[in-house]
Formats: structure tokens, sequence, C-alpha cells
């Protein structure tokens, strides 16, 4: 039973989930009235940070489309397994959705878990967040280029970048860069942190060199006048900072990858629920609520549809068992 | 100055002015409650806040926090459970004076001393906030380690009893930190493949369990509390003497150096990125009991560290805006949550945040100010109602605190994980605390475990394991030394007085000036 030793509580929920299944099996659902009754939106971070809020915004646009509260529940912890983990083992009777994030591709191929795509039902993607390249205000490269150059003539760990853990977002982000540039990505030491901020405190405190966070999330620190961003990796600018430019127009390479976030279900939800939702999602998508947002923090927004999602979630998933493999992470 | 108006007028309008009021009664109540902390208040608090104003939705968080942080030393006095970690360093202190009956006059100082602390932090954050958070940037991960370091040094010099006991317990607490997901390495330790466990075992259950149900399963456990218990005697165990106020002046003038020093270093404290409320009131609380006349009256009902304390956890809820509004970096669990309330109300942290949004950053510092002033005639309700603890038969109340545990414990992060290991962890406080073992220090260790090891490891990563890099910066080095100093003070004082002995002999007359 791979379901159960994920769940951790074999014994007590073994009896339970058969009874909840074959509950699913004999009761007709009354589709025609889903939801009839509040949805519960588990998010894998913590209240505040920047998954929790564009899932706080794609749910305050959704709640007004199906006209039931939508509850926001944060579930952080391990990096993102506790809450994907919460929303796969949930009952698949859509009352109960979660808001997946890039991790959900990643953690599988690192051996933290055995959840993957194939546990869940996707239905909208919402956002997508690029990564930028954040350096000291006061460093010597004044252009994408001239520092990549230096990273790559310069002896192994001249450079050290933080901004996640080890194996964490920006980390495969930022060395896919590099590879992308026949760059070896231990050219570069990664210094594990818990996130965009600590490591913004330690590129200010002179203690290492770069951070390939989001632009959003070094805002502050590039508006105060302590960072400089050179450059973001995705295949537009950011609206919200029009003057970075990107990749591809700095050092012509077309490799992009980033933060993607999105609503899904547990696996085997009802087709029909699953229409309803992604037509209810899309609305909520397009409202000026979510979109007006989404602007106003510097998020970027991408849509797609269920099954655009699912087929993004399997190309995505290869292409980053790709980079996790090369740089040594795999196991 | 039509900014400034403009800025208070934000504030001291009826809907706003509404809105801080229910904040303090709803912060009041979580902070009161056993098992609810002020975090999850706040975090409570996010959702209300996307349909209020941007000044309302602020007002709500720092009042809710404010008062929350205070409120959590009424169950400490009345009942020896800290309401919120951060009255946890002093809640001995607390309990042994409600259980000599001066519970309103603790309660009353610790009020005063809280809005005295909070104002402080209020004042530096208008006046030198730029040039604090500037300060505080220059605190890396090698400066961190060594405030762990001290942080873990003040638990075992606080913990009264034995210090070797102190120092297990401690250790337990460490321990503990070690389980769940290492940053480091990204590898999984002591998860025994529970997920909930991949995220390291949260502080706020383990809290719950140690003091609360520790405390519930004491007075079943003993037989004559439990008799005391059945009959519903439970007000005999707090006589009601006294008034809220009257003794404060007293107190305040006899400790005004106490208060004075608490509000100063809670502020400096809460102002460092990582390190909040909770380790600002344990480090003032060692500080106070260290440079105290009476350092042994410590723990057994001295009012000198609670002043101490009480002033520096409330400063210090202050003192983490300042890194939060000027870098956008979060200075404790709170404002971690603040920053994004204060992106999606349109307030970008930064330095130019007084200049470029000056109305709004006045009605901001008018909130804080209204805020900690709103906690006198609320808190002053709270403490007269309080006596409710006292009133209850203890058979009725240990129920009902325990579901509040249990609650508490599910909804800091919906894990029903986090149920077992308070459970599991009121029964091993139980056990530890019935062999004189002190609870407090095992606390402070999960909750500085984390930080002593990631700091520790990244510096390693940096300096590519050189340990000489702790002491080559400035401020590195001077923390360096200071533990050092307090660490090998006993030994140098017991050389000199084994050195002094003779002379001192001889030299009695003049010694004894």
């Amino acid at each position: 039973m791979k379901n159960d030793d994920r769940n951790g509580r074999p014994f007590l929920l073994r009896p339970f989930r058969a009874l909840l299944l074959s509950a699913l099996f004999t009761s007709p659902l009354a589709l025609a009235d889903y939801p009839e009754r509040p949805i519960q939106l588990i998010v894998p971070w913590a209240a505040g940070g920047g998954s929790d809020a564009a899932a706080r915004g794609i749910a305050t646009a959704l709640e007004k489309e199906l006209g039931t509260t939508v509850n926001v529940v944060n579930r952080p912890g391990g990096g993102g397994v506790v809450g994907h983990t919460a929303m796969a083992s949930a009952r698949p009777d859509g009352y109960t959705l979660g808001f997946i994030t890039g991790e959900l591709n990643m953690l599988h191929w690192q051996g933290l878990t055995k959840i993957s795509r194939e546990d869940f039902t996707p239905l909208a993607m919402t956002n997508y967040d690029y990564p930028g390249v954040q350096i000291a205000a006061d460093a010597p490269y004044n252009d994408v280029q001239s520092l990549l150059a230096a990273i790559k003539e310069k002896p192994k760990g001249t450079f050290s970048a933080s901004g996640t853990g080890l194996g964490g977002i920006w980390h495969v982000a930022f060395a896919g860069l590099l590879l992308d540039q026949d760059i070896p990505p231990d050219q570069v030491r990664w210094i594990p942190s818990q996130g965009a901020a600590p490591a913004m405190v330690e590129l200010a405190a002179g203690n290492l060199e770069i951070v390939p966070s989001s632009v959003p999330e070094a805002r502050s620190m590039i508006d105060a006048g302590k960072a400089k961003g050179l450059a973001v990796v995705s295949p537009e600018r950011n609206p919200a900072f029009p003057n970075i430019p990107t990749i591809k127009e700095t050092i012509g390479s077309d490799y992009s990858l980033g933060e993607w976030r999105g609503v899904a279900g547990p696996k085997g939800m009802d087709p029909a629920v699953v229409e309803k939702l992604g037509k209810a999602l899309e609305a909520a998508y397009k409202s000026d609520t979510y979109q007006d947002f989404m602007k106003k923090q510097g998020f970027g927004v991408e849509w797609r549809n269920p099954t655009e999602f699912k087929t993004f979630l399997a190309e995505n998933d290869e292409y980053m068992g790709g980079i996790i493999e090369k740089i040594g992470l795999k196991k | 100055m039509s900014e400034l108006i403009d800025g208070m007028l934000l504030v001291f309008n009826l809907q706003t002015m509404l809105v801080i009021v229910v904040a303090a009664l709803f912060g009041v109540f979580v902070g009161a409650i056993p098992g609810l902390s002020a975090t999850m208040a706040v975090a409570l608090l996010v959702p209300v806040t996307f349909y209020m104003e941007p000044t309302a939705a602020i007002a709500a968080i720092i009042t809710t926090a404010a008062m929350a942080i205070f409120a959590g030393d009424i169950p400490g006095a009345y009942l020896n459970i800290p309401g919120t970690p951060a009255s946890a360093a002093y809640v001995s202190d607390a309990s042994a004076l409600g259980r000599m009956g001066r519970v309103r006059e603790c309660l009353g100082t610790n009020l005063i001393c809280s809005v005295i602390g909070g104002l402080a932090g209020t004042l530096v954050l208008i006046m030198v906030a730029p040039s604090l958070a500037e300060f505080a940037l220059n605190f890396s991960s090698f400066e961190y380690f060594w405030l762990a370091v001290l942080g873990l040094s003040s638990a075992v010099f606080i913990a009264p009893g034995s210090p070797v006991k102190g120092f297990l317990s401690l250790m337990v607490g460490l321990l503990l930190a070690t389980v769940g997901l290492d940053m480091v390495t990204g590898s999984p330790r002591f998860t025994f493949d529970v997920p909930d466990l991949m995220g390291g075992i949260n502080f706020i259950p383990v809290m719950i369990g140690c003091f609360a149900l520790n405390e519930v399963m004491k007075l079943y456990a003993s037989r004559e509390s439990a008799s005391a218990a059945a009959k519903g005697d439970s007000a005999e165990r707090h006589p009601q003497t006294g008034t809220v106020f009257g003794k404060v002046p007293g107190n305040l003038r006899k400790h005004w150096r106490n208060v004075t020093r608490g509000s100063v270093l809670g502020t400096l404290i809460g102002a460092l990125p990582g390190a909040g409320a909770d380790i600002a009131a344990w480090i003032s609380y060692a500080v106070s009991k260290k440079r105290s006349k009476t350092p042994e009256a410590y723990g057994k009902g001295h009012l000198e560290g609670i002043v101490d304390a009480s002033s520096a956890n409330n400063a210090g809820i202050c003192g983490a805006w300042v890194p939060a509004l000027v870098f956008g970096i979060p200075g404790d669990s709170i404002t971690a949550i603040v920053i994004g309330v204060l992106y999606m109300k349109g307030m970008n942290p930064g330095p130019t945040i007084f200049i470029d949004n000056a109305e709004m950053a006045y009605g901001l510092f008018t909130a804080f100010f209204v805020a900690n002033l709103i906690l006198i005639p609320i808190g002053y309700l709270a403490i007269r109602s309080a006596h409710i603890f006292a009133v209850t038969p203890a058979k009725v109340l240990m129920p009902i605190i325990l579901a509040f545990c249990i609650v508490g414990a599910f909804a800091i992060n919906n894990s029903l994980t986090d149920v077992w290991i308070m459970l599991a962890c009121g029964v091993a406080a139980y056990l530890l605390a019935s062999s004189d073992f002190p609870i407090a220090p095992a606390i402070l260790g999960l909750v500085l475990g984390n930080i002593l090891e990631n700091n520790f490891m990244t510096s390693m990563i940096k300096s590519n394991g050189n340990l000489l890099a702790f002491f080559e910066r400035p401020i590195s080095a001077g923390l360096g030394a200071l533990v050092a100093l307090i660490v090998l003070f006993p030994l140098f004082t017991k050389a000199w007085l084994k050195y002094r002995k003779r002379p001192a002999l001889q030299s009695a007359p003049q010694g004894g000036r």
C-alpha cells in the first residue's frame, strides 16, 4: 500500500480509508449542487509569505465565482512535504483542494517524499515567478555577462549564492542557469538558508555574492540601495521592474525556470467537479480582483487549464529531474 | 505637519478605533488562554485584514500582538501556565507571587512594565529605525551563532536549582531541535517517515505540553490537591488581596533601572532579524538575575526579574518592526506575517517608507501609541476578570484548559501530529518535573537549537571550515569574548578567591567595611 506509508498512521487510517472510499462509490454525489459547503484550500507554506499571498489572492476571487467560502489553511514545514502530503491524502470530493507549488516536482527526485504530480488532479495554474540575479549594490559587476564571465574564470568557490535550502527552487534554477552557460554548477558555492529574506541580509552584510530569488522577494533591498538586480531569468521583463533586462536580451539564452503555483485536488476527483472548478478558476483568474492583486505584489501571472496544467506538470517534472541529477542531488 | 494630522486622523476615527478595541479584546482572549499564542493570534487575523483599510489592518495586528504578549502573563501568575512563550521566562516568579496572594500586584506591575516597554520600543522605532536597522544588518550567521550560545548559557544560568539538571534539560531541548529536515544537507533526521515531522518539532505544542498539560497532570497526580479539586475550594489557593495598580508606583520607583534596562535590551534584541520577544524576555531575565543583588530570590516570587522581562518582551514586539519596515526583513514570527500584509496593502517596506508614505507612516506610529496605551484600560479589565481563574473550581477549570491545549496545539499548524507531540511532551515534562528538572531550559533549547545549528553550519560553509572566522568580524569577536567570559568567569572567581584567601584573613577588619 503505497498510500499508507506516507501517512505515517497506517493502522489507524487503513480501515477508515476503506470506509470513506466505499462511501464515495455508493452514495451518489449531488454534483449539480457542488459546492454546497465551504471549500478548504491547503497551502504548503506559512502565512504571510509569497505562496500564501498568491493562494489567498486566488481564493478570494474563487469565493466570488463559486458563492461559497474558501478557507485558506496553512500547512508549512519540511520544505513543502507536509502540505503536499496533506493535500494528496485528502478526500477527492472537491471540498479539500491544495495550492501546489514547484517543490512538488523537486522533492520526490531528492528522495524526500513519495508524493508526486501523479497523486494530484491538476485544476489550474495561476502564477509563475521567474528568478532574478541579484548582487550586492557595491559589487563590481554591472551586467550579468561580466558576472557570469567572472564566475567562469575565477577559482571554484569564489562566489557564494543563497536564497533557499539545498535543492530548493532558487538553487535548482540558478544551477540550471549555470549549466545552460556551460559553467559547472559547483563553481558557485550554495549556502543553504531558510528563504530569500535571510539570504538578502547576508548579501547586505557582505557574506555572499549572489541571491537568485524572484525579484519581488528582493525588492525592498533593491529599493533600499543595498542590492541590484542584474537580470531576470524569464522570456519577458517583469512589468513591475521594467529596468531589469532578461537573460535573453543580455546573453541570448532561452533558458527559463521558475516557481509555478496552482490549484489541484487529490487524485481521483469527479470529472464533472473538475470541469466546474476549472471554469470557476478561469473566471477567478481573469477577474480584476486577482489580476490587480498580483500586479500590485509584482507576482507573475500565467494561466493553464486542467489539461494544459497536467501536460505542463509532466514536462516540468522531467526537466527538474534532469537538472537535479546534474547537480548531484538526485537520490 | 498636515501629514502628521492626516496620519493621526487615519487612526482617530470611529472605524479604526473600533477595530483597535476589538483587536485588543481578541488579543487578551488568545493571550490569556493557555495554549493559544500571540503568533497564532496574528496568523488568525491575516484573512480578516484583507477586508480592512490599511491603517486599520496594521493597527489591528499591532494591538493584538502587544495585548497577547501581556495577557500571556495572566495564566502564568494564576495557574503557573504561561499563555505565550514570551512569558515562560518568568512564570515561576509570577506564579509564586500568585500563591502569596500578590497576583494583582504582580499583574498590575506587569501591565505597566509592558506599556512602558512598548512605548520605549515605539519611540526607538520612530526616531532611529533606519540607523538601528542598518546596525542590525551587520549581524550575519557568525553573530547569530554567538547570540544563540549566549541565549543557551542564560538558560542554564536562570534555571532554579541544580545547574546540572538545568543543563540536562537544555540538552533534551536541543535533541528535539534536531528533528526534521536538516537545512544544510536536506536530509531528514529522526522523522521515522512521518511527513509532519519533516518540518521539525514546533516549539509551541511542546511548550503547551510542558507547561499546561504538566500543570493539569500535577493537579490530579498529587492526592491532596486532587481531593481539594474535588471539593472545589481552589479559591483558597489564590486569596485575593490588593488593588491592581496600588503598589505599582512603588515597585516602579524601586525597579526603574530594571524597566529601563528591559526596555532597551528588548528593543535591541527584537530589532535583530530572527530573535523576537521570546528571546528578549529570556535574555533580559538572565541579565537581571546576573546583575541583581539578590539573585537567590529569583524563581521564588521575586518581582525584579518580572519587571525586566515583561518590559523586554513588549519592547521586543515593537523592535521587531524596525528591520521589517526598513528592509522588509522580519524581526520575529509576527512581523514575518506582517510583511506580507504590508505589501498587500501597498505599504512596501523600505528605508523610504517614512518619506514616500509619510501620512501612512505617521498613521502607523499613532497606531503604535494607541495600541500600547489601550493596554492599560483593557489590561486592567482583563486582570479584574482573571479572578475567574481563581474562583473556578479546579475540577471545572482543568478539563477546559486541557481542551484548549488540544485546540491550540492543533491550530498552530492544523496538524494532528502536533497534538500527539503536545501530549507526549506533557507526560515527559511531568516525569522530569517530578524529579526536579527545570522545564524552561528544554523549551529554550528547542527554540534556539535550530538557530544555533543553522548559523553554525552556514558559517562553516562560508568560511570553508575555518573556526577562527567566528572571531574575525568585530561584533562577532565581541560576542564571542562575552560568551567566553561568562563561561570562564566562575573559574576565575574561584581561582581568585583561593589566591586571596590568606591575605583576606589578615586584612579582615578592612574587608568588613
